[in-house]
C-alpha cells in the first residue's frame, strides 16, 4: 500500500510547555491507525495539525506529497474531520447541517443532494433527515456527525473519540459503519479512550504521550515487544508483606508485579506460569481468595510504556 | 472566495436566527412595545388636551379673584383643578398635581393696593413637587400674566380702581404729602376711568396692562414630514438601536460558544479560510440587523404614523447601523475570554453606547462637553441619522455624514476583530 499521509516531526509549542515534541508516523492507503495517549499526551494537538487547523512550529504533514496548510488549502478537500465534541448545529435539521457541511467543500445542486441521500444510508438516518438532531439519541447524533465528516469522499477520515458518551448498541452502530467505511478502502485515524475498539478496528497503533511518540506499530508487534505476555490477578486473604513480594517477583516466569493491599497484579511470560505460582503462594502460607488470568492487552502494552493508564 | 461555503455559512446563520423565536420576541417585538410607550410618554397621541396639571385653592371670591381663576382655567397650556387647600396639599404630595395655586382671600384688592404704593405686596402661596422644579417656573410665568391682566385691568377701569384712587387721593390731603407726581397719576386715572369703556360688545380692548407680544411658534422640520415633530421617531429609533445592538452582543456571545464547539473545528477543517468564516458571521449578523431595523421602522410608519421623508437615506442608514451591529458582535467574540464574562462587559457597553448615542433621552439634554463627547459614540450617528430622515423631514444627503461614520465605525470594529482572530489561530 501506498503511503497516504505523512507526518514529519510536528513540534508545537503554547509558551514554555511543548505540547508535540517531534511526532513522526505516516497512514497508508487504506490502512486505520490507532492514536492512543492519556488526557495531555499532545493528541488533539497532533490531530489540529493533521486537519489543517493548527500551524506546527516544526514539522509538516503531507498528503500525497501535498502539505497540508491552515486555510483554504485544497488538499483539504481529501480529509474528513469528526471532531470529538458533537459538530453538529442543534436546531437545524439533518439534511441543514449535511448541506451546510457539503457546502463548505465546494458542494452544491444534484451533487449535493446526492452525497448527503449517500451518507445518511450509510449511517442509518435517512427517514430522520428532516428532523432537528435536538430529538436524536446521542447514538443517531455521533453516527450524524460521522455523516458530516463523509459529504466530500475524503480519502482519509480522522475521527477524533467519535463513541464518547454513547451506549453499546449505538457503538455497535458506528462501528458498522466504520468498517464499512474500512472495506470502501479508506484510510481511517482513530482517536480513543477505549483499547478494545482500537483493538477491533485499528491494524497500526501510534501510542503518544508527553508530545512524543513511544511506540508506532502493529497491534501484533506491540503484543510481541511485551514482556508479560499474561496476567495473573490475586486476592489474599492477608496483606502480602515486603518479604513476600520480593521472593514473587524473583520467582520464573514473573516479569512484573503491582500490589495493592491484598490484590496482586502479577505479569507472567505465559498463562502456564499461572497454577505453579498459586501453588508456590500457597506453600508460602497465603491462601488466595480469589484469582484469574488474562492475556496482556493493548491497555498493558499502554500501561508497560507510559506508567500510566489511558484515562489518566 | 469559497463562495459556496461563504453563502452557506450565512444562510445557516439566518435560518438559525429565525428559526430562534424568543430572539425573534427580543430584538423584534420588545423595542416595539417599548418604542411604543416611551412614545406616548413624551407626546405621542394627541397634542391638544394635555397640560399641566394645576391645582386652585381660589380663596378670593372677588369679580378681581374670579377672573383671575377664570383666566388661568382658559389656559391652554394648564389643567386647571379647584380644590380646598387641604385637597390641592394632599394631591401635590401625592404627585397627581405638579404644583397648587393658593389665592389668598382679597388677593385682588390687596394686589391693586400694592401696585402704586409698592408696599404690603399679597402672596400667592404654590405649593409644588420638587421632583418638577421647571413646571413651577412654568406655573408663575403664566400665573403672572394673568395676575398682571386682571389686577391692571381692575385699576385702569373697574370699581375697585376707582376706590383705590378716591382712596389715595384722599390720603394725599389728608396727610398733607407733597408729591405732585402721584398726585397728578391719580387724577389722570381717575378722568381715565370716568371715560366710558367700549371694551364690553362693542369690540373696544379691555382697559389695563396687557402681554406686549403674542409668540408665533413654527417647529422646523423639513420636505414632507412638515406635519411636525412625531415622537415616536425618537423613540422607535432609540430602541431599535437598543435591542439590534442586544442581537449583536448575542451574535458576538453565539461565536464564542461554537469557538469551544466541534462545529468551529469541522468548519475550519474545511477548505475555507478563517476570515471569510468570520466574514460571513458578520454579513449574515449585518443582514439580520439591517432586517430587523426595517421591520421596525414599517411597525413605526403603519401603526404609529412615523414619516420617512428619505427611503435611500433610511436604507442607507440601515445597512450602516447593520454594518456596525456585526462589526460590534464579532468585537465581542474576538475579545471575549468567556461567553460568561463576555457577556456582562459587552451589555455594559451596550448601555453605555445607547445612552451617550441619545436612545434614552435626546443628546441636546446632555451637557456641552458631554455633547462634544458623544460625537465618538458610533450609536449617536445611528440615532442621529435616523431622525435626520424621520421626523426632521431631511434628505438623503443629510444622512451621509452619519453613514460614512457608521460604515467607517464597521470597518474598523471588523478589521480589529479579524486581526484578533488571526493571531490567535496562528
Amino acid at each position: 500500500m501506498s503511503v497516504l499521509l505523512r507526518v514529519e516531526g510536528l513540534v508545537k509549542s503554547y509558551g514554555a510547555r511543548r505540547a508535540v515534541d517531534g511526532v513522526s508516523f505516516q497512514v497508508r492507503a487504506g490502512q486505520t491507525v490507532g492514536l492512543l495517549g492519556p488526557n495531555g499526551a499532545g493528541k488533539s494537538t497532533t490531530v489540529s495539525m493533521l486537519c489543517g487547523l493548527l500551524r506546527p512550529d516544526a514539522g509538516q504533514v503531507l498528503l500525497d506529497g501535498q502539505p497540508v496548510a491552515v486555510g483554504a488549502s485544497a488538499i483539504k478537500r481529501r480529509i474528513g474531520l469528526v471532531p470529538q465534541d458533537l459538530a453538529l448545529y442543534e436546531d437545524l435539521s439533518a439534511h441543514e447541517n449535511l448541506r451546510l457541511f457539503g457546502a463548505l467543500y465546494g458542494l452544491k445542486g444534484p451533487a449535493l443532494n446526492e452525497r448527503i441521500a449517500r451518507v445518511l444510508g450509510l449511517v442509518n438516518l435517512v427517514d430522520r433527515a428532516r428532523d432537528k438532531p435536538a430529538t436524536f439519541s446521542g447514538g443517531m447524533k455521533r453516527r450524524l456527525n460521522i455523516a458530516a465528516a463523509l459529504l466530500h469522499d475524503p480519502d482519509l477520515l480522522i475521527l477524533d473519540e467519535p463513541t464518547v458518551g454513547v451506549d453499546p448498541q449505538s457503538r455497535n452502530a458506528i462501528f458498522d459503519t466504520l468498517e464499512a467505511l474500512q472495506a470502501q478502502g479508506r484510510a481511517l485515524i482513530y482517536t480513543s479512550h477505549y483499547m478494545e475498539e482500537v483493538e477491533r478496528l485499528a491494524d497500526h497503533i501510534v501510542i503518544i504521550d508527553h508530545g512524543k511518540v513511544l511506540a508506532d506499530d502493529s497491534p501484533a508487534t506491540l503484543h510481541r515487544k511485551l514482556a508479560a505476555k499474561a496476567l495473573l490477578r490475586v486476592e489474599l486473604a492477608e496483606p502480602a508483606g515486603a518479604g513476600l513480594l520480593d521472593a514473587l517477583r524473583s520467582q520464573a516466569g514473573v516479569t512484573a508485579l503491582a500490589s495493592d493491599g491484598t490484590a496482586l497484579d502479577i505479569g507472567l511470560t505465559d498463562n502456564a506460569e499461572a497454577v505453579p505460582l498459586l501453588g508456590w503462594l500457597q506453600g508460602q502460607g497465603q491462601r488466595p481468595v480469589h484469582f484469574a488470568t488474562a492475556r496482556a492487552s493493548l491497555e498493558d502494552i499502554f500501561l508497560d510504556l507510559t506508567g500510566r493508564t489511558l484515562r489518566d | 472566495m469559497n463562495t459556496t461555503a461563504f453563502l452557506a455559512l450565512v444562510r445557516k446563520d439566518l435560518i438559525l436566527y429565525i428559526s430562534d423565536r424568543r430572539a425573534l420576541l427580543m430584538h423584534l417585538v420588545l423595542p416595539i412595545v417599548i418604542a411604543a410607550f416611551f412614545g406616548s410618554v413624551f407626546g405621542g397621541g394627541s397634542a391638544k388636551g394635555s397640560g399641566i396639571d394645576v391645582a386652585l385653592v381660589q380663596q378670593d371670591t372677588s369679580a378681581a379673584g374670579n377672573r383671575i381663576a377664570a383666566g388661568l382655567k382658559a389656559d391652554p397650556n394648564l389643567h386647571v383643578t379647584p380644590m380646598d387647600l387641604a385637597q390641592a396639599r394632599a394631591a401635590v404630595r401625592k404627585g397627581s398635581q405638579a404644583v397648587a395655586i393658593v389665592l389668598p382671600a382679597g388677593f385682588a384688592e390687596a394686589a391693586g393696593t400694592a401696585m402704586f404704593s409698592n408696599q404690603d405686596k399679597p402672596a400667592i402661596g404654590l405649593l409644588y413637587d420638587p421632583s418638577q422644579p421647571a413646571v413651577l417656573a412654568m406655573v408663575k410665568g403664566m400665573l403672572t400674566q394673568q395676575v398682571m391682566q386682571v389686577v391692571s385691568a381692575e385699576m385702569f377701569g373697574g370699581p375697585l380702581g376707582r376706590k383705590l384712587a378716591e382712596r389715595g387721593l384722599q390720603r394725599l390731603d389728608e396727610q398733607n404729602v407733597e408729591n405732585p407726581a402721584l398726585r397728578d397719576m391719580l387724577v389722570a386715572v381717575r378722568k381715565y376711568e370716568a371715560q366710558p369703556n367700549k371694551s364690553a360688545g362693542d369690540g373696544g380692548q379691555p382697559r389695563g396692562l396687557a402681554m406686549p407680544f403674542t409668540t408665533q411658534d413654527e417647529g422646523l422640520t423639513s420636505g414632507p414630514v412638515a406635519e411636525g415633530y412625531n415622537p415616536y421617531a425618537h423613540s422607535f429609533s432609540g430602541m431599535g438601536v437598543q435591542f439590534i445592538l442586544f442581537m449583536g452582543v448575542n451574535m458576538g456571545i453565539g461565536m464564542l460558544l461554537t469557538r469551544r464547539s466541534g462545529v468551529w473545528d469541522r468548519t475550519l477543517a474545511a477548505p475555507v479560510t478563517l476570515t471569510e468564516v468570520v466574514l460571513a458571521r458578520a454579513a449574515s449578523a449585518a443582514i439580520i440587523a439591517f432586517c430587523l431595523l426595517c421591520a421596525i421602522f414599517v411597525v413605526a410608519v403603519l401603526a404609529f404614523h412615523v414619516r420617512v421623508s428619505s427611503v435611500p437615506g433610511f436604507l442607507g442608514v440601515a445597512v450602516g447601523f447593520g454594518a456596525l451591529t456585526a462589526g460590534f458582535g464579532l468585537l465581542v467574540a474576538a475579545f471575549g475570554k468567556t461567553p460568561e464574562a463576555a457577556r456582562g462587559i459587552a451589555m455594559f457597553a451596550t448601555l453605555i453606547l445607547v445612552m451617550l448615542g441619545g436612545a434614552w433621552v435626546p443628546t441636546f439634554m446632555f451637557p456641552a462637553w458631554v455633547q462634544q463627547l458623544t460625537l465618538v459614540v458610533p450609536t449617536r450617528w445611528a440615532i442621529g441619522g435616523l431622525d435626520a430622515v424621520t421626523w426632521r423631514g431631511l434628505d438623503a444627503a443629510a444622512a451621509a455624514p452619519a453613514i460614512a461614520v457608521l460604515l467607517g465605525f464597521a470597518l474598523l470594529f471588523t478589521v480589529a476583530a479579524v486581526w484578533r482572530f488571526r493571531s490567535e489561530q496562528a
